[in-house]
């Protein structure tokens, strides 16, 4: 990052309001997310059934759930845990599902038909199923989900990066680049892939808020995270029960702060993309 | 009386990085059957003071000064649905890579066969038949057949012709052709500009041929009007101009445009690179830093226009 | 020696099921050392093909492509560029912004030949060397594609293309994309690069002006054959082939009168198994003749230097 970026980052910034809020957004979930468990008021998992189910208060900002525990301070921490999930599924599907797209964008032929044949079956699986199936061979851990989310995310960047590299790979500087002396593989991740990344900046900020939404998914029907672990989905899985009786607040904070996550990362993508655009700087 | 008269035209672009000044003052007329050039390099505003004529610029545009008539009608303030009438009936326009100026998932017939519903009487049954006939008309082989053609099975010369055949389906009485041949061999070339006149002079219509090109220009237009940094620089008629250029970016364009048998050590080029149009402090005439007959009043003073001849302006402090 | 010697080289692509595309047919033609050989035609030729085949990024179906009397065609396309001799042969593209990447700086564009064939030793140096002898100031190098003028990028593209000294340059249309009040300067950098660095030329253009002053040979394409062969000014003054004197006569010149112009008509043939006994030309040419339907004429030399594919030339 030289000082050049960083004008161009800050011109980005400036020139789109919307972009500049998602920006802010995001670096204060992920300083959430870093800082959670010492900025949080009071312990999550500390239980105090005298105090169940209180409503928003001077103490307890977001009120308390049916164990006495103070929500604010469970969303706190649990941006840890959610954002931990969502980031290795999407940087492990990603790194994978990307290189097996750009080979196949890239070489064609028989590379392109296996992979290919690999992303039809992947996504011939409903994630729920996939995850469930996981579940059962091997565990219920957090673990697992990760990887589950990971395998049904594979097919979505194996496309992209197929498609992306394809349009390029007949480009006037990739023939430079083999004049230049580069062989195949090097004219694919050193000259095509760093001109396939600003498309790719989008998806990826759109797939961190689809992964967000299904980790909590997932711990909402059971799988994954389990109680007392604090996370979104779980906490609005806890709080969906007491909606009827009238303790709205144990369901609705969390559902509002994964939902502004969400939020965020789809605006983000877009100003990712301007960021790394050369196109962009002048 | 001209059919079409531009006079002291100025338009701007607003854009995230200044407004571009992308013409200034230009006049322009064009009499009825007269075939006029526009030459210009890249960023000489050719392009945009035609899609002005037809009201067809970009959101960004504004419009600053001046006016437009077209056969007496005011194009500025003329209401869209009027425009409409005009557009394709009595002013067609053919663009550069023909290509991808058609349809590409309809067939040409059918294409054909859109404008004459839109714009002329013609009825239900009689469509199939006069669209044929236009493309009979542009001189393309087997039309029976390549009406059911997909533009992408046509070649770069054949989708040129098809466009010919669209814009001329209503004979308007102007038409414009903004660099019609550029990208096509110069075979095809000579063909496509072939038929361009022959149907414009059969016709009695005028035509406005925007080209880079200025043996082209010259070798089909009656007179030429040479544009540099949206200014007109100077008009003439063809013979005229060639024969005694008075602006010295003028003489400068025929020197640097290579002559059969040219030697490679007397083709000139012209030093230095257009101005920034976003600027603010540009001079009144925007040649004067690459001009070697610059005098202080270039920077500041009124850009005069001078008749070196009936019907020869020039726009020019110093000009030959 | 000749720095390269083509000797029937083909290039058939397959169409469909069982159709081939002949898009190179049988070329055989030589460059000497210092030579600046034109080649023109129009859309569809075969000029890019055979210049994509003579810098080895395509392999020719059949024929030898001969560099210094090695025969480089029999060298894969895809390990050429481990071998000694890709640094030898360079490319000047037509489309200066397609080919240069837009992630890479001006001096990277430059650089990346000599890091990948050449002595990184004195890399800076030898990237502001080049770009010295093309004209691009030095304050530009550090810039990207988008903040150049289209003539700063030709410039890069030639920089790049000489930084490693190559014997033979292949220049694809390399003014086309400028306006002409730029063209002479970078038609007269190109020929100063070529006396100043003793490189040969395979020119390819359509403007047939600025190949005749560039150029001390020039081959003409038609379908994938050449059908005339000769030494430039003598093949502008006596073009011998009627497609030569179609393609002459149709360049527009200041003064020049088109209703002089014999305009040619009907479709050019299709250049999918094409008929061997007929002149590709057939169906379009002033001259054509019956003979001319039964037996494709070959491509002879009619005088010292100068060969045609006519039979009555």
């Amino acid at each position: 990052m030289n000082a050049a970026t960083l004008r161009h980052v800050r011109y980005v910034a400036t020139q789109n309001p919307v972009t500049l809020a998602a920006f802010l957004m995001f670096t204060a979930l992920v300083l959430l997310a870093i800082a959670g468990p010492w900025i949080a008021p009071y312990d999550p998992l500390a239980s105090d059934t005298a105090n169940a189910l209180k409503p928003p208060s001077a103490r307890n900002w977001f009120g308390t759930d049916s164990l006495g525990r103070d929500i604010l301070s469970r969303i706190m921490v649990a941006a840890r845990l959610d954002f931990g999930i969502a980031v290795s599924a999407v940087a492990a599907s990603f790194a994978i599902g990307a290189t097996l797209g750009a080979l196949a964008g890239f070489f064609g032929g028989w590379a392109d038909r296996i992979i290919g044949r690999i992303a039809d079956t992947i996504m011939a699986f409903p994630l729920f199923v996939l995850a469930m199936g996981i579940v059962a061979a091997l565990g219920n851990t957090v673990a697992n989900i990760v990887l589950a989310t990971a395998i049904i995310n594979l097919p979505f960047y194996i496309r992209v990066s197929r498609a992306e590299v394809n349009v390029r790979r007949n480009a006037g500087y990739v023939e430079a680049a083999r004049l230049a002396g580069n062989s195949d593989l090097r004219v694919l991740a050193l000259h095509v892939f760093p001109n396939v990344l600003p498309p790719m900046m989008v998806q990826i900020s759109l797939n961190m808020g689809w992964a967000i939404l299904n980790a909590a998914g997932l711990s909402f029907i059971g799988l994954g995270v389990r109680p007392p672990q604090a996370e979104w989905g779980i906490m609005v899985a806890e709080g969906a029960t007491y909606i009827i009786s009238g303790e709205w607040w144990v369901a609705l904070f969390p559902g509002a702060v994964l939902m502004l996550a969400v939020f965020t990362f789809n605006l983000l993508g877009d100003g990712l993309r301007d960021v790394m655009d050369p196109r962009m700087r002048t | 009386m001209s059919l079409l008269e531009v006079r002291d035209l100025s338009l701007e672009f607003r854009t995230r990085s200044g407004t571009v000044h992308a013409l200034e003052h230009v006049n322009l007329e064009v009499a009825k059957g007269e075939t006029l050039g526009i030459v210009g390099e890249s960023g000489s505003g050719k392009s945009v003071l035609c899609f002005a004529m037809l009201r067809i610029l970009d959101a960004a545009a504004r419009i600053t000064s001046g006016s437009i008539a077209f056969a007496g009608m005011d194009m500025l303030r003329a209401s869209e649905s009027s425009l409409q009438q005009v557009r394709g009936r009595e002013i067609s326009m053919i663009f550069q890579n023909p290509r991808t100026a058609l349809n590409p998932i309809r067939r040409v017939g059918r294409q054909i066969e859109d404008v004459l519903a839109t714009h002329s009487a013609t009825l239900r049954d009689q469509l199939k038949p006069k669209a044929i006939e236009a493309l009979a008309k542009v001189r393309i082989p087997d039309p029976e057949r390549r009406y059911r053609a997909y533009p992408f099975e046509l070649s770069g010369g054949q989708c040129q012709r098809v466009m010919i055949a669209l814009a001329l389906a209503c004979d308007p009485q102007l038409l414009i052709a903004d660099e019609p041949t550029t990208g096509l061999d110069v075979t095809t070339q000579a063909a496509i500009m072939q038929l361009v006149s022959d149907l414009a002079r059969e016709r009695g219509m005028a035509t406005i041929l925007i080209t880079h090109d200025l043996a082209l220009a010259s070798e089909y237009c009656d007179r030429i009007v040479v544009m540099h940094a949206g200014h007109m620089v100077e008009a003439a008629p063809t013979e005229a101009l060639f024969r005694a250029p008075a602006h010295p970016y003028t003489a400068r364009l025929i020197a640097s445009t290579p002559a059969p048998g040219q030697s490679i050590a007397t083709l000139a080029s012209v030093p230095g690179n257009l101005p920034d149009l976003r600027r603010v402090d540009l001079p009144s005439c925007r040649f004067q830093e690459r001009c070697e007959r610059a005098l202080p009043e270039c920077v500041t003073g009124t850009l005069p226009t001078s008749i070196a001849d009936p019907g020869h302006l020039v726009r020019c402090f110093n000009p030959l | 020696m000749n720095v390269l010697d083509c000797v029937e080289v083909k290039m058939h692509f397959p169409v469909g099921k069982r159709a081939l595309l002949h898009a190179v047919d049988d070329v055989s033609f030589s460059i000497g050392e210092g030579e600046s050989v034109g080649l023109v035609g129009e859309s569809g030729c075969g000029k890019s093909t055979l210049v994509r085949l003579v810098a080895r990024m395509l392999d020719p179906t059949a024929g030898d492509i001969i560099y210094r009397g090695r025969n480089i065609g029999f060298i894969p396309s895809r390990s050429f560029a481990g071998t000694q001799f890709r640094r030898r042969i360079q490319m000047v593209f037509q489309d200066a912004t397609d080919s240069l990447n837009p992630r890479h700086t001006a001096f990277d564009a430059i650089a990346e030949p000599v890091r990948r064939l050449g002595t990184a030793g004195n890399l800076a140096g030898q990237v502001v060397d080049t770009a010295r002898k093309v004209g691009l100031p030095e304050e530009l190098l550090p810039r990207y594609p988008h903040q150049l003028s289209g003539g700063q990028k030709a410039r890069v593209g030639i920089a790049r293309a000489i930084v490693l000294q190559p014997d033979l340059l292949v220049l694809d249309e390399p003014t086309v994309a400028l306006d002409v009040s730029v063209q002479a300067t970078i038609l007269r950098l190109l020929a100063e690069l070529k006396a100043s660095l003793g490189m040969s030329y395979l020119f390819v253009s359509h403007d047939l002006n600025v190949v005749r002053m560039l150029c001390d040979r020039v081959i003409v394409m038609y379908l994938g054959r050449i059908v005339e062969q000769g030494p430039a000014e003598e093949l502008f003054l006596r073009p011998g082939h009627p497609y030569t004197r179609a393609l002459v006569n149709a360049i527009p010149s200041i003064g020049g009168r088109p209703a002089d112009r014999e305009v040619l008509h009907g479709e050019p043939r299709s250049p999918i198994n094409p008929d061997p006994n007929v002149c590709r030309f057939f169906g379009r040419c002033p001259e054509q003749r019956d003979r001319c339907r039964k037996e494709a004429p070959p491509l002879r030399q009619v005088r010292p230097g100068v060969q045609l594919a006519c039979h009555f030339a």
